[in-house]
């Protein structure tokens, strides 16, 4: 990771990023996180920010194929790394099946969660096609839907699973 | 959330970090997972003007059976790393599930063996196991490294043994033991993302019927995660039945000193450490290492 000092001393860090399979290079500060990044540099702004500590999920994204909290990732730290954010889950301007299946079953309210929610759904089912309702509930653990709509998430997540089991 | 501006180090080896963090004194601290730090920088609890993070340091995050030795963790492992290690699986699923109950999975991926140990807090979920399978931890620094039984590591809430000026904990070691079974319950308000308002782990070695020796170490109900030694001593050599493990939860309970708070009060928590000892007990003595 290279790293450039400017005229007032504040060291900058170049980090490269693989995002969406698109590579980027970044300068970044120190401080600079990794939400920010995506939010703000590459104006990917579908991951949200909700609370900021790692309890809401609301900011989500896959780092190396891992459901992570980008509001609690420095952007440093992510150098080398490969991310997916929710917009690089639809394939050539088509829906993934796990997309559809939340429009599908209204599992959308006012829909601060949804990108959140299917990162790590998506992240469940890559590793685990079939996972149980259990197994559905425990992979969503780590996002709060502020609507309380979890029944149809949850539902919305096991119709996939359903469909790749026929 | 405003993240205080701070330098950011990632050095290669680990003789380079204990060498910058003697160098940076108190101005630094260390970055393994982030989870816990980046929060208390955030809401201004911590202000280090300078991170030193272990993201290089890939021999840290192994998981590794060494014959003679026992189990090595990395103290970079995740959470996450833990619960789908292979390795704890065969050896010690105990502690897997351990990990599993910390936090939510996103948090899981990140936040490290190390950071959980390091940040001391009474409640944490991995230290009652580790302790019970009388688990030792190696503190690195520029100079010298030193082995320290997790026992004796944590000194009070948020404090423990380590140098944060020099010292950086490398690896967990479970040592080989004749124990035939161990596991941790965690009660806590919801099933995701919540602390442990009391935490029991337990490991015992059978021989038959009869307990030949145990490990009880209490978690969120004393400064530090403690070990119910009053409820050890009333169980070895005895034969173990209902009446024996109701004992032993009592003789727990006595061990136990906790607080009034957001979570449960007092009295509360002296319940769950009756009612949960006799659990992990009975667990522990019927289905070996879960």
């Amino acid at each position: 990771m290279g790293t450039i000092t400017d005229k007032q001393g504040v060291q900058r860090y170049i980090v490269d990023l693989m995002v969406n399979g698109d590579p980027h290079t970044v300068v970044i500060k120190g401080n600079t996180l990794l939400v920010n990044v995506l939010r703000d540099e590459l104006d990917l702004t579908g991951t949200k920010k909700g609370c900021e500590t790692g309890d809401c999920g609301s900011c989500t994204i896959l780092l190396d194929g891992k459901p992570v909290d980008a509001c609690l990732v420095l952007a440093a730290e992510a150098d080398g790394c490969e991310i997916t954010t929710i917009e690089g889950v639809a394939q050539h301007g088509e829906l993934d099946r796990l997309q559809k299946s939340f429009l599908d079953n209204a599992a959308v309210q006012c829909g601060y969660c949804s990108p959140g929610m299917i990162m790590s759904a998506k992240a469940l089912l890559t590793r685990n096609p079939n996972p149980s309702e259990h197994e559905v509930r425990k992979a969503i653990g780590g996002n709060l839907c502020r609507c309380t709509g979890y029944v149809n998430i949850v539902k919305a997540v096991l119709a996939v699973a359903e469909e790749e089991a026929r | 959330m405003f993240l205080p501006d701070f330098d950011y180090y990632a050095p290669s080896d680990l003789q380079e970090a204990c060498d910058l963090l003697r160098n940076l004194g108190p101005r630094a601290k260390v970055l393994a997972g982030g989870t816990d730090l980046l929060v208390k920088m955030k809401s201004g609890l911590l202000a280090p003007e300078a991170l030193v993070s272990l993201k290089a340091l890939d021999e840290l995050k192994k998981i590794e059976y060494v014959s003679g030795k026992g189990v090595v963790i990395g103290g970079r492992a995740t959470h996450n790393d833990l619960v789908d290690s292979p390795v704890l699986h065969e050896h010690f699923l105990s502690i897997s599930e351990a990990a599993h109950q910390m936090a939510n999975n996103q948090i899981r991926n990140r936040g490290t063996v190390a950071g959980n140990l390091v940040n001391a807090i009474p409640s944490a979920d991995l230290p009652p196991i580790l302790i019970a399978l009388g688990a030792d931890i190696t503190l690195v620094g520029s100079k010298v490294s030193r082995t320290v039984p997790l026992d004796s590591f944590f000194t009070g809430p948020s404090c423990c043994v380590i140098d944060p000026e020099d010292e950086i904990l490398t690896e967990i070691v479970i040592p080989e033991q004749d124990t035939t079974g161990s596991t941790y319950i965690k009660f806590g308000l919801r099933r995701s993302g919540a602390l442990a308002v009391t935490g029991v782990a337990a490991a015992v070695t059978m021989d038959g019927d009869v307990i030949v020796d145990s490990r009880i170490c209490l978690g969120a109900v004393f400064r530090v995660p403690v070990r119910a030694h009053d409820a050890e001593d009333l169980l070895r050599g005895k034969t173990w039945s209902d009446e024996l493990l109701t004992e032993a939860g009592e003789a727990a309970a006595c061990c136990a000193l906790p607080i009034d708070d957001i979570r449960g009060t007092a009295e509360y928590r002296l319940d769950l450490v009756r009612v949960l000892t006799g659990r992990a007990l009975r667990k522990a003595i019927t289905e070996g290492h879960v």
